[in-house]
């Protein structure tokens, strides 16, 4: 263990990551903004050659999508549920006055039919409820995710976004699009000068029960991670990942194939903050100064 | 036993075949049952049988046919009878 600046460290101290009171959760600066910028232009000028409906969700989703899509039972430890005050008059007098004394004043509050996004391409599924066209149908989405892992760790906050490419309809044209994104994922990264892998991998499944469920998803190939060096070289980072959904979406959504079968789904997520990360962790903390290949393809 | 298994799991396996076209040896996994299934039948078996599977035996074997099921919830059930 190195005793010097760690790179959350380095970040802060350049002002591109602005920390918070709470860990994980940062403010950006410009220049890592135009990174994203890059990134998001790079992903869509690569999605372009094939047709795709394109959607931004907000950071918040209808509560009921936690529970339909399994998130709920499978992730429980990450939710973020958004609570609001309906109280009449006497009930904000004492959450004023409990707040002012440091008390517990959310006690006073109750959930409201909103929750934080967990995942971008989630909102969508309840969306596309009916008969999909003939060949199915692929979504290009972007937006914030939440995921309640307070960490010191940069590339593990708890408020980030993702650009996923989704396909849902037949099962053999969404293991074909999983896989084709896969290899495009892997190339752009390594177009940018990362030095990526790509592995099977799991979802960090709650409980005694979700031992069953990552080892399934391990066996079955469901997941790959796209794999960089951020923190260190023996543990790179997942700053991608190829998912297969089989039906987990379809059936509880009520999703069709135009043939009338339950609907599949795939998406292939890039984690924009974690390529980020990537990037300045490889090339430094001055885009300016990055490698010409990287430059062309992030600002054309 | 093997009938309340097979019971169970025509209930939560999800699967796309009627159990008595399953022989006991099948692999459960290449028939159809999904992970999330699989979980839905190791929670139904603990709550039939009163057992509760010890993380040893949370694997993907341990539910990947009807006899590796009856196996499990046989050692279980002779375990904790001693």
């Amino acid at each position: 263990m190195s005793d010097g600046p760690t790179f959350r460290d380095e970040l802060v101290a350049a002002g591109v990551l602005v920390p918070t009171a709470c860990d994980g959760i940062y403010g950006r600066s410009s220049v890592y903004e135009d990174i994203v910028a890059g990134l998001e232009g790079l992903v869509n000028a690569t999605a372009a050659s094939e047709e795709s409906a394109s959607y931004q969700f907000p950071p918040v989703m209808p509560r009921s999508v936690l529970e339909q899509s399994g998130y709920l039972s499978s992730f429980p430890d990450m939710i973020g549920s958004v609570s609001i005050f309906r109280g009449d008059n006497a009930d904000h007098k004492r959450l004023i006055e409990v707040a002012q004394s440091g008390g517990e004043w959310t006690s006073f509050l109750e959930a409201a039919d909103v929750s934080l996004c967990p995942a971008v391409c989630h909102p969508l599924y309840p969306t596309l409820r009916g008969t999909l066209p003939e060949g199915g149908r692929r979504y290009d989405v972007s937006g914030w995710c939440f995921r309640r892992e307070p960490s010191l760790d940069p590339a593990r906050m708890q408020s980030f976004r993702q650009h996923d490419l989704v396909y849902v309809g037949d099962a053999e044209r969404a293991r074909q699009h999983r896989d084709r994104w896969l290899q495009l994922g892997a190339d752009i990264l390594g177009s940018l000068g990362l030095v990526v892998e790509t592995v099977v991998a799991n979802d960090p499944f709650f409980g005694r029960v979700g031992r069953i469920l990552a080892e399934n998803q391990r066996s079955e190939t469901l997941k790959y991670e796209i794999v960089t060096p951020i923190n260190s070289e023996e543990n790179p980072t997942a700053i991608a990942s190829a998912n297969c959904h089989l039906d987990h979406f379809g059936e509880p959504f009520g999703i069709v194939t135009a043939a009338g079968e339950v609907a599949h789904s795939c998406c292939f997520g890039f984690g924009l903050d974690r390529i980020t990360l990537a990037l300045l962790r490889a090339h430094g903390l001055s885009p300016a100064d990055w490698p010409a290949a990287a430059r062309d393809r992030l600002w054309p | 036993m093997e009938e309340t298994i097979r019971t169970i799991l025509a209930e939560y396996g999800h699967l796309p075949v009627a159990m008595d076209k399953i022989r006991d040896e099948d692999d459960l996994y290449q028939v159809g049952m999904t992970s999330h299934a699989s979980v839905n039948v190791m929670l139904a078996l603990e709550d039939e049988f009163e057992i509760e599977f010890p993380e040893t035996m949370l694997r993907r074997s341990t539910f990947e046919s009807v006899a590796a099921i009856r196996n499990a919830v046989d050692d279980l059930i002779k375990a904790s009878a001693n």
